[in-house]
């Protein structure tokens, strides 16, 4: 087998093995970097060098005996983490240039373990997107085709990069990062595994704020293990940031090997939304399917403020966003344009350097926050959000973890779904929900649409309940027993 | 809720984003379109209910009030635009 086409468990055994050597793993990978990267367009910056150096180092590691799982593991970063001393842009031209003098906790954990950083991956500007289409740096192609076409997809988004890298086996795995559904859909759109873990579970630390009481990061990769063993070293206390839960950081790894039998899996009836489409109701069924035949419990429930998940989320998020891009002013990093005056220039300043989305996003965000605006908005998008975790604390006295698609549809085409931007929002309908609520969530691969494109199913968990969300995403992984592969990637021809 | 264009230009001042007058029509019709979508939460009762402000299930942690970090100028100026000595750099505020 292709070094590339390796899981992060599998190349971590012939690691450990002595079989291969991490240098041998990296300069595959920064061949396959080089070779797709300039098509796809999923790293804004690629380190080779760097992860030559950090491989050379990983093997150190493991001849002394000290590797762990992750040691010499080739990864892609999302460019929204703070790597010091490597260009880091969050996709906007207004960071231009920035190199970030300190190290975000999640990459410092990540490079403790022996990763190995390859570059970093592209986005939607400031994680605002369902498609990476607001990248200042271009959009992402998605390397899944549809049957018989060359059509350019989008990888999903925000952490599109991250998915295209892992789907075209340019990384073994990738940081990703969720505040709506930015790690789940584009798992979804490309054949991935994507957990957005409980908020708290993983330092924002040094992560570009968006909207800070939802912001996540976690992993995407080729299998539930591996995010599993990813979100390992991903997690754990920070005093530097002060939503950060003291808790311990359990066994991912050993809950992806636990049976469901017995579990309890809730069936949301407000899923069913009016439009579905035939393909993604039937593959819901499937997965249903699949649980009880491994001794689940199947229970309907009821979340009735689901529907009011996308709108408070366009009020919480551009609210929080307005106030955490007030620091794009011009005087401390980034670009700054000229003006007559002080003012003056972060008006330019700022009209020159964020991207129309992002412009959309903090004026909503203003305008909600106005002063006589506040309580009809932003107050009133925080009740029902309130009214939303009760919606999934009262289900989860009766289940152990839910069940639901990823998202409405399989990836589409680049240039589509941009008529208006509610359109493009609707893409997260699926996701919202338990970002609002900071439960964990991942999305798993169940299947190909009729074109050939990947879909995903998306299991909820309790807060801090990790664990049980990666024992049933496990569980359907190997019902699926997902082989297919995208039509570009390394290897391929 | 809809916005006039007044209230548009008034949106950008307060989000200091210099906006040309050829893109307020279409900036209105964008931003209207949010807001008519989030209309359809006034149908939602929220009489009695506290509203929920983050993410984070737990109380706000405290630590003493020690300075831990800091002293680092170069660092911390290293990507500014402009710099005077060991300060930002900013257009004249004050005649």
């Amino acid at each position: 087998m292709s070094l590339t086409d390796l899981t992060i468990a599998q190349a971590g055994a012939k690691l450990a093995a002595k079989q291969i050597s991490a240098v041998e793993l990296t300069a595959a990978h920064n061949a396959a970097v080089a070779a797709l990267n300039p098509r796809l367009n999923a790293f804004i910056t690629t380190t080779p060098e760097l992860a030559l150096e950090q491989a050379k180092a990983a093997d150190a590691m493991i001849a002394a005996g000290k590797a762990g799982p992750l040691t010499g593991i080739p990864l892609a970063i999302k460019d929204l983490f703070c790597t010091e001393g490597v260009r880091t842009t969050a996709a906007s031209k207004i960071l231009e240039p920035f190199i970030p003098p300190y190290e975000s906790t999640v990459t410092a954990q990540l490079k403790a373990a022996g990763a190995v950083c390859l570059g970093k991956a592209n986005l939607d500007e400031f994680a605002m997107g369902s498609s990476n289409i607001t990248s200042g740096y271009g959009p992402v192609e998605n390397p899944w085709k549809r049957y018989g076409s060359d059509a350019k997809l989008v990888p999903g988004g925000s952490s599109g990069g991250s998915a295209a890298a892992v789907a075209a086996r340019m990384a073994l795995g990738a940081t990703g990062t969720d505040t709506g559904g930015s790690i789940r859909q584009p798992a979804s759109f490309t054949g991935l595994a994507g957990i957005k873990p409980t908020y708290g579970r993983c330092s924002r630390y040094g992560i570009i704020a968006f909207a800070s009481s939802l912001d996540q990061a976690g992993p995407m990769a080729r299998t539930v293990e591996d995010c599993a063993i990813m979100l390992g070293a991903m997690s754990g206390f920070d005093a530097r940031d002060s939503t950060s839960a003291e808790r311990l950081v359990p066994d991912f790894r050993a809950a992806t090997a636990r049976s469901v039998k017995g579990l309890r899996i809730g069936i949301p009836a407000e899923y069913r939304v009016d439009g579905m489409s035939a393909e993604i109701a039937a593959l819901w069924e499937k997965g249903v399917a699949w649980l009880r035949e491994q001794g689940a419990e199947i229970v309907d429930i009821s979340l009735p403020h689901t529907k009011y998940g996308l709108p408070v989320y366009y009020i919480v998020a551009p609210a929080e966003a307005s106030s955490n891009l007030a620091r794009y002013d011009g005087v401390r990093f980034g670009k700054r344009v000229d003006g007559e005056d002080l003012i003056d220039m972060y008006e330019r300043t700022r009209a020159a350097g964020f991207g129309a989305e992002v412009k959309r996003r903090i004026m909503i965000g203003t305008y909600v926050l106005s002063h006589g605006y506040y309580d009809a908005y932003y107050l009133k998008a925080q009740k029902i959000r309130a009214l939303m975790l009760r919606d999934f604390t009262l289900a989860f006295d009766k289940v152990d973890a839910i069940l639901t698609p990823t998202a409405p549809s399989a990836a589409f085409g680049i240039g589509e779904k941009m008529d208006d931007p509610v359109t493009m929002y609707l893409n997260d309908v699926f996701t919202v929900p338990a970002s609002l609520a900071g439960v964990p969530a991942m999305s798993v691969p169940a299947g190909l649409s009729a074109e050939g494109l990947p879909l995903g199913l998306q299991v909820i968990g309790k807060h801090f309940d990790e664990e049980t969300v990666l024992t049933v995403s496990a569980a359907i992984e190997r019902a699926v027993n997902f082989t297919a592969k995208p039509t570009l990637m390394a290897g391929a021809n | 809720m809809s916005l006039d264009t007044a209230t548009v230009r008034r949106i950008a001042k307060l989000a200091r984003i210099r906006v040309d007058e050829a893109e307020i029509a279409t900036l209105q019709t964008e931003l209207n379109a949010i807001l008519g979508y989030v209309d359809q939460l006034n149908e939602v009762d929220v009489t009695g209910i506290e509203p929920l402000s983050g993410g984070a299930q737990m109380a706000m942690r405290l630590r003493p009030d020690i300075c831990n970090d800091g002293e680092m100028p170069e660092k911390i100026l290293a990507n500014a635009p402009d710099r005077a000595g060991e300060f930002f750099a900013v257009p004249k505020v004050v005649e």
